[in-house]
């Protein structure tokens, strides 16, 4: 910021000078509603937009603890723990949670790795296959999902036939559409790491090896981490290209989007509600240990 | 740079192959070729091929008893356009809608995140992402309680007789906001925004607040430094955000399914009914999605030449 007001481009808003010009923003605030409201518009809309983008969530939490009347969890009756005390106590709502999480641990691993490999090879070396390799990983983020499920169900479908569908060609399809999220998000923070570091290391007289372990490694490492938990989450939430390629295996969205059609019942807001609560303590987590790691610096 | 080749485990290139090249050099470019290969296979084989098998998929006739043939029959094509044209044109303009309204909430929230966010930055982003990680259908089934007959939005909607002039134009049905139109576009909204939000908040935190003093230094109001200073530098983020809106909502047909009505269907359930049929569907239904794909790849490629950033694909 001192920065800022000691550069010839600050203007009035920034600089130390107490008479401020009444032509900048700054000097019209504070005039009656009518400028308060033109003043604040930005931040209006914006808590405003939060709320539409918060609502559903906090509408889930609190119609995790309703006694809904019939089959269907949409109107609020009263309130009762019940679901969160069984929360698998409707079908086997916990069995498709849990074949969500396997095929979730399973693609995140495999997406990560390769996409690891992918991002390292695109962001530190150049090659003529460059650009061409470029457009196809950009591609998978850019087709409606749709497409990728229809088409991976063709290929199956006259290959393996659908009989013989279920967990690994739902595995290959999510990794698929993780690869490039993965690749993206790890060359993103290959791209903002300083190179001077791993040069430092070599003229310490680090092996290649111990330079890659000790500096490049630790360095590129909340992007990995970053990478697998998105590819994580996708393949845990992704229903269209499940639905294309499962076969007989019922995931959890494929669990919820069949329940729609029967009755929707509390224990899936209950679900829903505890995945909220993990990532929101992982996330708040990650800020805390990134604050006080900066603090420390 | 030389590091990076031998520190991975992969064994170095022979030097022998390159003669003319100092061997350096050969294995720098052997290496990148060897760490793409997976993925790259993986992509082709799983992305690249299925579309072939697709369009060859579109054009073959027969059942699921007798088995398919590839015939050459193109009237797939005519007979899946001439059956769901009006699926298809609902499909774009939800996804068009939808993407008209992202950009409309989503700039507003980007530029407050990236210019008066400060220290707050990151949990702000996080607050725009954090939803996405609980299941989306679980979010859009907690739309119909949001917009439920009973609801604060109905009954706010009503008593300003914003539903009577809604439902007059075709985007609600009588009193009710769930089972419409309206319905569909605000979920798909709901479910997209974060991919506009994402790219606009990363050209627009690039932008040096300081060129807003100096819009304002030069006489400049505050939208007219937007329009001239803001706008055109975050341009990139603009296109990239619809583009990311745009395509996904295009194929999107959960919204419809969950907070549609019969006639709210879009050609992602066509597609998929087109599957689900025992007899003949099949065929058709790799039509339409070939249809699809070729409508959506031309409209993209239209859209990022008149916004004159092709550097983006």
């Amino acid at each position: 910021m001192s920065a800022a007001s000691s550069s010839p481009l600050s203007g009035p808003r920034t600089a130390a000078a107490p008479a401020a010009e009444p032509r900048t923003a700054a000097g019209r605030r504070g005039r009656g509603p009518v400028e308060w409201i033109r003043a604040h518009v930005l931040a209006t809309t914006s808590v405003l937009v939060f709320v539409f983008l918060l609502a559903p969530n906090v509408v889930m939490f609190v119609m995790s603890f309703n006694a809904p009347i019939g089959r269907y969890n949409y109107i609020w009756h009263q309130f009762s723990a019940d679901a969160w005390r069984h929360p698998c106590a409707v079908g086997d709502i916990c069995q498709h949670m849990g074949l969500s999480l396997e095929i979730g641990v399973v693609a995140m691993i495999g997406s990560t790795v390769l996409g690891t490999m992918a991002a390292f090879a695109m962001s530190r070396h150049r090659f003529r296959a460059r650009p061409m390799v470029n457009t196809l990983l950009f591609l998978p983020m850019a087709a409606p999902e749709i497409i990728m499920g229809a088409t991976l169900l063709t290929l199956f479908f006259t290959t393996i036939g659908s009989g013989s569908m279920g967990f690994w060609t739902i595995v290959i399809g999510h990794i698929m559409f993780c690869l490039s999220y993965v690749v993206v998000t790890v060359k993103s923070r290959l791209a903002g790491m300083d190179p001077t570091l791993e040069n430092a290391a070599q003229d310490l007289y680090a092996t290649p090896l111990q330079t890659f372990m000790k500096v490049t490694l630790p360095l590129v490492a909340p992007g990995i981490m970053a990478a697998a938990l998105l590819s994580f989450a996708l393949s845990v939430d992704d229903y269209i290209v499940t639905k294309y390629t499962a076969g007989d295996q019922i995931t959890f969205p494929l669990y919820v989007y069949g329940a729609v059609q029967r009755s929707v019942p509390t224990q899936i807001d209950v679900i829903g509600s505890m995945m909220m609560l993990v990532t929101m303590t992982g996330i708040m987590a990650m800020l805390v240990v990134s604050r006080v790691r900066a603090r420390r610096r | 740079m030389s590091a990076q080749t031998a520190n991975l485990g992969v064994p170095p290139a022979p030097a022998a192959a390159a003669e003319s090249e100092p061997p350096r050099r050969r294995r720098r470019n052997h290496l990148p070729y060897l760490l793409l290969a997976p993925t790259l296979l993986w992509l082709v084989v799983f992305f690249v091929v299925p579309i072939f098998t697709s369009v060859s998929a579109s054009v073959q006739e027969g059942s699921l008893d007798q088995g398919y043939a590839l015939t050459w029959r193109w009237a797939n094509f005519a007979d899946g356009w001439n059956q769901y044209n009006g699926q298809f044109g609902r499909s774009l303009l939800f996804a068009f809608l939808c993407t008209v309204f992202c950009l409309l909430m989503g700039y507003p929230l980007a530029y407050f995140i990236a210019f008066k966010g400060g220290r707050w930055k990151t949990l702000l982003m996080a607050l725009v992402i954090v939803p996405s990680f609980t299941s989306f259908l679980i979010r859009t089934i907690a739309w119909k309680t949001i917009l439920s007959d009973n609801g604060v939005i109905v009954h706010a909607l009503s008593s300003l007789h914003i539903l009577g002039f809604t439902s007059a134009i075709g985007f609600t049905v009588g009193n009710h906001v769930l089972a419409s139109p309206a319905a569909v576009v605000c979920g798909m909204v709901y479910n997209f925004l974060p991919f506009t939000v994402l790219p606009l908040y990363t050209s627009l935190e690039k932008i040096d607040p300081r060129l807003h003093e100096a819009g304002a230094d030069l006489y400049c109001s505050p939208l007219a430094t937007w329009r001239r200073v803001t706008l055109p530098l975050s341009m990139p983020g603009v296109v990239g955000g619809t583009l990311l809106t745009f395509i996904p909502a295009v194929g999107d047909y959960v919204n419809a399914q969950l907070l549609g009505n019969p006639n709210t269907i879009v050609i992602g359930q066509s597609i998929e009914h087109e599957f689900l049929q025992d007899s003949t569907g099949y065929p058709i239904a790799s039509a339409l999605s070939v249809i699809l794909m070729a409508a959506t790849l031309a409209i993209v490629l239209v859209y990022v030449k008149k916004a004159g950033t092709e550097d983006l694909l």
